[in-house]
Parts: structure tokens; C-alpha cells; sequence
């Protein structure tokens, strides 16, 4: 089969139709503009429904609607549009209603600016909104991974009644690389809890109230084991060059790119670095990093946030070895030559501390 | 049937127990004279003289109706607070055969749910609102809303609602009236058997509407909340129909004939497409045949910039697609934002034999300079040994760095000469392909037909392709 170039942004709405999503939902905000316009398109093209909404927080509201009634539901934004959306995923999660949503994050805090940051981890992965709840969280790195994620993403929201986020960067959207545009259409099933105005589904309620504090504990308990089963089930992470490894990269997106070249820089001058791609965050390979650090390899994260996701490497790795930290925030991504120096410099160090 | 009155028994609508209740499961939840019962009843009877209860999806608010998935035996959703328009919205584009009725109170709808509510209606959307005006949160235990009557004290205005502070009551029938595309509005009143009988009316017609597909309907209902007011129910009523009233006046303030009128061809909206025609769409045209290559002699990070406006950015997607097109691993990353808009344009692709790892093309190991700013920027960036292309056209200065390998190209008079304004870009990616051997011409004139965005000219750009390659040879550039 042949390949298409495109940019990451339109790859996703391919992958959504391939994935059987029948409702996108918009809201402009650049940098994700780009996926509402190329849905407006092709889901009107293919006699699907696109609409665009007054504002996030309906966008949100509808998605809870038409997921309600039982359709494949998405919606693509970035920070300060997730950030409104906070309330409606909680309902969404509180319900056990299935959706997918894109984050093409950018820089902030406020409005930021519209280059690249990967600081709406904590948001995404940890819930963001109010109450117990977590979406699982996939991380592409090239434009086949927007559509090959966004593709798979209405499986996993459909088995497991929750909203799967594709968490995303400006230059993974922006950049244009071969899609293949492959598998079966797939096609959401009736589901037997969903509102369909018919017979059959009138027994149904979506809801996400418990009065009692009894029922409301039993309903979180069961959100809980639900993340719990995700947790074995869901996770997914690429090792590139780790079987000898001397130091860690960990990054996902367009930084997990950049650490690839650098892998390969810094085996030239003699370091043989390694990259761990996690490719799910929620559920995050936290055993792969638990390995590394039992076996005193060093961990690099490189992140475009504070340390949102060093945080969770940190909390894996529990002390047994060192967790550097290469974080650059505002828009602006690390150069290769600039993780090289780093790593030349920790591993150096390292290496004087552990030998004396 | 209108005009017969049920005397006894329960709706069909309604559960017989309300188990979902817990305890209590004989009786509502509702306040002694609340209204909520009284218009529920009426919805429920609607439901039943209209023969849709299996159709029909309920969603309850954020307010005191929260509950009424615990009454009605149909579809049931409950909504956060004031956006069931927009869920309404959602379920309706799903479900095109449900009757969705957004069952909504004042501050849910004529507060926080402003937004939802007013573009709903502005859409159309087909789906019926009732509207339960009652002048206070009930709820959440008295506070005001947005149609407390100037002067009420409530818990949130113990001295009573101020006009200057908080605001005028608001009009939500009047404020409806305002827009295009409802085809029913109406005010009507419980207090008295009368008004209830026009109410009763007017929910029938609501639904009826939906049955019909006109439209959106909405009926505002004001409601007594004794318990908030402060009042007994019969006081409540008798307050309601003397000075209620008055802020909010009675009637039909819209009841449309709806003409279906046929949508210009142009809007025809497309028909759900089968896979094998859904596949069509996506793959699209331009799918480039893979085709074997000589290896390449090295990874080729390529900055292209120039004006916006100067086909920079096509220029980059021309050389990404014939590196496809030979099997190449590419990337393709533009510059984007504000600063496309007039201002310049740069864009970084890689070729390679090997998966391309970062996208971002710091060091460039070729450079196209369409204007001088861009020489500017990016002449001290680019490897030692890089190939430096120059629109000689417009730069005028001349490359400073002398340990790279400059070619100068006059690529905007070749283009104009060829009587092609704007394709400079095209001299400049020939010119590069050409002297870099990185692509054959065969496969550079096979990929300009999937990049041109106008069809009418490639005639004229494969002939700017061989003007380039002669002006090459005679320039012993190649």
C-alpha cells in the first residue's frame, strides 16, 4: 500500500474515520485548529457529523451527548481548551462514557505561546478535573503514530468506558511525514448501557450520581479496578538501543525524536545511551523504569515541562538510581548537541562520584 | 387527547415505584406546592397522549429536577449544570429519531447556562426546552438567579436584589424572541387551574413540533418555590399570578410555520460513505508509487526560507515528497503562527536511508536562501561543506562563509522568464535535486503534479524544470 505525506494534525482525523468515530466536535485554538478543519472536511465528506461549537466547554458537553447515545466521539484542542474542559471529563469519566480527545499542547502558563510544551501532563494524565478518575494516555512521536493511536484509540474508549487522550506536541501535529493509511475501518457496536430513544435502551440512565455514600464508594471502587486492569493491559513503550545500556533517555513526542538522534551522537563519542519511548503515559511503564534503576542505570528524562513526567520516573525509579533531569519550558526544544553536552558532563560526574 | 383530563392514575411515563430513589419510593422529592411535580405530570401525560415514550431521552439538570431520571420510565441523562443544550446537541445529532427534552431551571439555563442555551437555539436545534422559571436556586438552598425580582432578599441578597449591584431580572421568553431560528416560544403559568391548562397546551405543542421535526421549541413555565419564597403554596400561587406576572408576561411569543424549504445544491450534504468508499476518500489521489533508489550519499538536512508568500514551505513538501517517492525515510517541519503571515517562512526536511529521528534541522547540511534576511539567519548555522543555494534574484549580497559550496541562481527571473510569477521555488528545489544528486529529474517531474496546488500550470512548471537543468549545463553547474 502506498503512503500519503501529511501533517500530523490530519493524520489524526484519518485515523479517527479508519477508527470509526462518527461525531468530531471543535473548538479553534491553534496549534490543534488544523485537526477541526481537516474533520470539518473529511467527516462531512464522508457523510459523518462535524460541528463546531461555541466553545469548549460545549464541545465537551456534546461529545457527552452523543457518546450517551452510544456514537464514537471525539475532540481535538490544546492547554487553555482542555483546561475548560476539566468539568465535562470528569462527567464523561464519572458517567463511563467513552472518548477520545487530542492535546496539542503549547506553551504556557495563561495564553502561553503556540510553540511545543509537554506541561499539560499533570492536566491530562492525572485527571484534571475533579474526583478520582484517570483517561488513558497515548503519546505519538511521528505523523503514523497520530493516525495509528487515534485509530486505536476508539477500541480502548469503547472496552473500557473511558476517555482516551492522544497527548500530543505542536511540531508532531505540524510535521508532515508518510502515512500509511492502513487496517479495516472498524465500527463502534450497540452498547447495551448506551440512550438510543428506542425501546430496547429506554431502561438506561447516564448518570454519574450516587445520593448514597455507600453506592458513590462502590462506583469509585470500580473506576478504580478499572484503571487497575488498564494498568495491565494497556500499557506500551518502545526500548531503542537499551540492551547495553550505560544511561537512559526518557522522553515521549517530538522530544523522544530529538533523543534518538542523540542516542546515536552520543554512541559515536563512545557513551552508549539508550531511549525509552513510553508510547502509553497512562498507564505509564513505570516497571521498565523500576528495571533500569534496579540495575543502577541512570535515567535522563527530557521534557519540554517542569518535570510533570520526571515526577512519575522519579516515583518508579524510588531512589535506586540517579534521575537527571534536561527540561526546557516556553517553546523552545533542547538540540541534539545541547542533550550530548549534558550527558557528557552527569555521566562524568557520575562516574567520579561512584568511583570515589 | 388534549382537553380530556386524566383524573387518576399515574402516567404511563412514569415509573410505577421509584426505585431509583431509595427510600421513599412512592413519593417525589419535591417540596409540598413545588412545581416541578405539577409540570412533570404534564410532560409525562404529553408523552403518553404522543405515543413516544420509547422515544423519548429526558435530561435533567443540575438544580431540584437533578432527580427526575428517578420518575420518568424513559432515556435518561443527567447533565452538569447548564450545559444540556449542548448535550441535547449531541444526543439529537446521534439519534435523529429521539425526542430529547432539555428539562432545565433558571439558573442552570438563564445563568450559567447562557452560552449553551442561546446557541442551541440559534442552531435550531430540533429538541423541545422547558424552561422552569421559579425566581431563585432552589437546589442549593435560596440564593438568587438571574430572575430574582429586584427587591427579593434571598440568601445571596439579604437586603435584597439591587439593581445597580446585581443586575435587571432577565426575560429568557423575550431574550429567545430575539432569535432567528426557534419556531416556538411561549410563557405560561401553574398558578392557576386556567394557566395550567394553557400549559398543558403549550407542552403538547412543544413536543409535537419535535414529532415533526419543525424545529426548537421552548416553553418557559413559571413556577412557585414556597419553600424559598418564604410562602405557603397557596400564597405562593396567588403571588405568582398577581406580581409574577407582571415581570414576566404571559403568552405566545412565537408559534412559526415552518416551511421545509430544499437546501441549495451546493450545501447537499454528502451521504454516509461505505468503508471501501471511506478508504477512497482518505488515501485520496496522491498516493506516491514507492520506487527502489541508489543509495543516498548522506542524510540530507535541508533548510528552505524565504518571504512568506515565496512557496517556501510547497518547496520543502516537493523535496519530502520525491524523497518518498524514492523510498526515503523524510520529515517535513514548517515554521507556523502569526509569523507565516507576511512575515518569513522557513521550513526544515530531512532525507534519509534511515528512520528520521529529530525532525528539527539545527545544522543544515543544505540551504535554499530565497531572500537576504533569510541569508542573514541562517549562513553562520549550516555545516561545514554545506550546499548553499542563493535566489541571486533578489539577494544582493554575496555568501560570506567560505567553507561551503555556494550556487548562485538567478531563480525569480527564471521563473518570470518562463512566465511563471511565483516559482522561484521550483528553479531553487531543480537546482538543488540537480547539483546534489540527492533525486533523479524522472522522479522530481513525476512528484510536481501531486504538489501543485494548480493543476492549470504544471505544463509551465516541467518546462521551468528543463530551463533550470539547461541553465545548469551551460553555467557548468551540473
Amino acid at each position: 500500500m502506498g503512503k500519503r505525506l501529511m501533517k500530523g494534525n490530519e493524520a489524526a482525523v484519518h485515523g479517527a474515520l479508519m477508527g470509526g468515530c462518527t461525531h468530531f466536535f471543535g473548538y479553534p485554538i491553534t496549534p490543534a485548529s488544523e485537526i477541526s478543519q481537516a474533520a470539518a472536511y473529511y467527516f462531512t465528506a464522508a457523510g459523518r457529523t462535524f460541528l463546531q461549537a461555541e466553545s469548549e466547554v460545549s464541545v465537551i458537553n456534546m461529545l457527552y451527548g452523543a457518546a450517551s447515545a452510544g456514537a464514537r466521539v471525539m475532540t481535538a484542542s490544546s492547554g487553555p481548551g482542555i483546561a475548560l474542559m476539566g468539568e465535562g471529563l470528569s462527567y464523561l469519566a464519572g458517567a463511563k462514557l467513552p472518548s477520545v480527545v487530542i492535546d496539542m499542547q503549547r506553551a504556557g502558563p495563561g495564553l502561553g505561546n503556540i510553540w511545543p510544551e509537554q506541561s499539560d501532563y499533570n492536566m491530562v494524565v492525572k485527571g484534571g478535573g475533579h474526583g478520582n478518575y484517570s483517561n488513558i494516555t497515548l503519546t505519538p512521536a511521528s505523523a503514523q503514530e497520530m493516525f495509528d493511536f487515534t485509530r486505536k484509540a476508539f477500541e480502548l474508549a469503547d472496552k473500557y468506558r473511558m476517555t482516551v487522550f492522544i497527548l500530543s506536541d505542536a511540531y508532531i501535529g505540524q510535521m508532515m511525514e508518510p502515512v500509511e493509511i492502513s487496517g479495516p475501518v472498524l465500527h463502534g457496536q450497540r452498547k447495551d448501557w448506551a440512550v438510543y430513544g428506542d425501546a430496547q435502551s429506554r431502561e438506561n440512565l447516564i448518570s454519574s450520581i450516587y445520593m448514597s455514600p455507600a453506592l458513590q464508594r462502590k462506583h469509585n471502587e470500580e473506576l478504580q479496578h478499572t484503571y487497575r486492569q488498564v494498568e495491565q493491559e494497556v500499557v506500551d513503550y518502545e526500548l531503542y538501543m537499551a540492551d547495553d545500556a550505560e544511561i537512559v533517555f526518557v522522553a515521549y513526542g517530538i522530544v523522544a525524536r530529538i533523543c534518538h538522534s542523540a542516542v546515536h551522537a552520543l554512541r559515536e563519542q563512545g557513551i552508549k545511551a539508550s531511549l525509552l519511548r513510553p508510547k502509553t503515559v497512562f498507564p505509564f511503564p513505570k516497571n521498565v523504569v523500576e528495571d533500569f534503576a534496579k540495575r543502577r542505570i541512570p535515567l535522563a528524562v527530557v521534557e519540554l515541562s517542569s518535570g510533570q513526567m520526571a515526577d512519575d520516573v522519579s516515583l518508579a525509579a524510588n531512589g535506586n538510581v540517579e534521575v537527571f533531569r534536561y527540561l526546557t519550558m516556553g517553546g523552545e526544544t533542547p538540540t541534539v548537541a545541547e542533550l550530548v553536552a549534558s550527558v557528557q558532563r552527569d555521566m562524568a560526574t557520575l562516574g567520579s562520584r561512584r568511583s570515589s | 387527547m388534549i382537553g380530556q383530563v386524566q383524573k387518576f392514575g399515574k402516567s404511563h411515563s412514569f415509573y410505577d415505584i421509584y426505585e431509583r430513589k431509595g427510600e421513599g419510593e412512592q413519593s417525589t422529592h419535591y417540596c409540598p406546592g413545588c412545581g416541578h411535580g405539577t409540570i412533570q405530570k404534564l410532560i409525562a401525560q404529553a408523552i403518553d397522549d404522543l405515543k413516544i415514550q420509547d422515544r423519548t431521552i429526558f435530561l435533567s439538570p443540575v438544580g431540584c429536577s437533578v432527580f427526575a431520571y428517578y420518575y420518568y420510565d424513559t432515556g435518561n441523562i443527567q447533565c452538569s449544570h447548564g450545559r444540556a443544550p449542548a448535550v441535547a446537541t449531541g444526543v439529537k445529532r446521534t439519534v435523529k429519531d429521539a425526542i430529547v427534552i432539555s428539562y432545565q431551571g433558571d439558573g442552570d439555563l438563564a445563568g450559567i447556562g447562557m452560552t449553551e442555551i442561546v446557541h442551541a437555539a440559534n442552531r435550531g436545534e430540533p429538541i423541545t426546552v422547558f424552561f422552569i422559571n421559579n425566581a431563585i436556586y432552589g437546589m442549593t438552598g435560596g440564593q438568587m438567579a438571574p430572575t430574582t425580582p429586584l427587591g427579593r432578599k434571598t440568601l445571596t441578597t439579604p437586603f435584597g436584589r439591587d439593581r445597580d449591584r446585581d443586575g435587571m431580572p432577565m426575560g429568557m421568553a423575550e431574550l429567545m424572541q430575539a432569535i432567528a431560528a426557534p419556531v416556538f416560544i411561549e410563557r405560561c403559568s401553574v398558578a392557576t387551574p386556567k394557566e395550567l391548562l394553557k400549559t398543558r397546551k403549550a407542552v403538547h405543542k412543544a413536543l409535537q413540533n419535535q414529532i415533526d421535526g419543525k424545529g426548537f421549541s421552548f416553553v418557559e413555565i413559571l413556577s412557585p418555590c414556597p419553600t424559598n419564597w418564604g410562602m405557603t403554596p397557596v400564597d405562593a400561587r396567588t403571588w405568582m399570578d398577581q406580581q409574577m406576572t407582571l415581570l414576566y408576561p404571559l403568552g405566545n411569543f412565537r408559534d412559526a410555520v415552518v416551511q421545509q424549504e430544499e437546501q441549495p445544491a451546493e450545501h447537499e450534504v454528502p451521504l454516509w460513505l461505505d468503508d471501501e468508499a471511506l478508504v477512497e476518500l482518505l488515501k485520496g489521489a496522491s498516493d506516491v508509487p514507492v520506487m527502489r533508489m541508489e543509495p543516498l550519499s548522506e542524510t540530507q538536512r535541508v533548510k528552505i526560507a524565504g518571504f512568506g508568500g515565496q512557496g517556501v514551505l510547497s518547496a520543502g513538501e516537493l523535496v519530502a515528497t520525491c524523497g518518498m517517492s524514492e523510498g526515503l525515510a523524510v520529515s517535513w517541519l514548517p515554521s507556523y503562527g502569526p509569523e507565516m503571515r507576511g512575515g518569513s517562512a522557513n521550513v526544515s526536511v530531512t532525507l534519509s536511508m534511515d528512520e528520521v529521528g529529530s525532525p528539527l534541522v539545527d545544522h543544515p547540511n543544505v540551504l535554499l536562501v530565497m531572500n537576504g534576511p533569510s541569508l542573514d539567519h541562517f549562513e553562520d548555522q549550516v555545516v561545514e561543506h554545506a550546499l548553499v543555494l542563493v535566489n541571486s534574484s533578489i539577494v544582493t549580497r554575496k555568501v560570506r562563509r567560505t567553507d561551503v559550496r555556494t550556487i548562485y541562481i538567478p531563480a525569480t527571473e527564471l521563473a518570470q522568464e518562463a512566465g511563471l510569477v511565483s516559482a522561484a521555488n521550483v528553479v531553487m528545489v531543480t537546482a538543488y535535486l540537480l547539483i546534489s544528486k540527492a533525486i533523479p529529474l524522472d522522479t522530481l517531474k513525476r512528484c510536481i503534479p501531486l504538489v501543485l496546488r494548480k493543476k492549470a500550470f504544471l505544463e509551465k512548471n516541467l518546462s521551468l524544470v528543463e530551463r533550470t537543468m539547461v541553465y545548469l549545463q551551460e553555467n557548468g553547474m551540473v
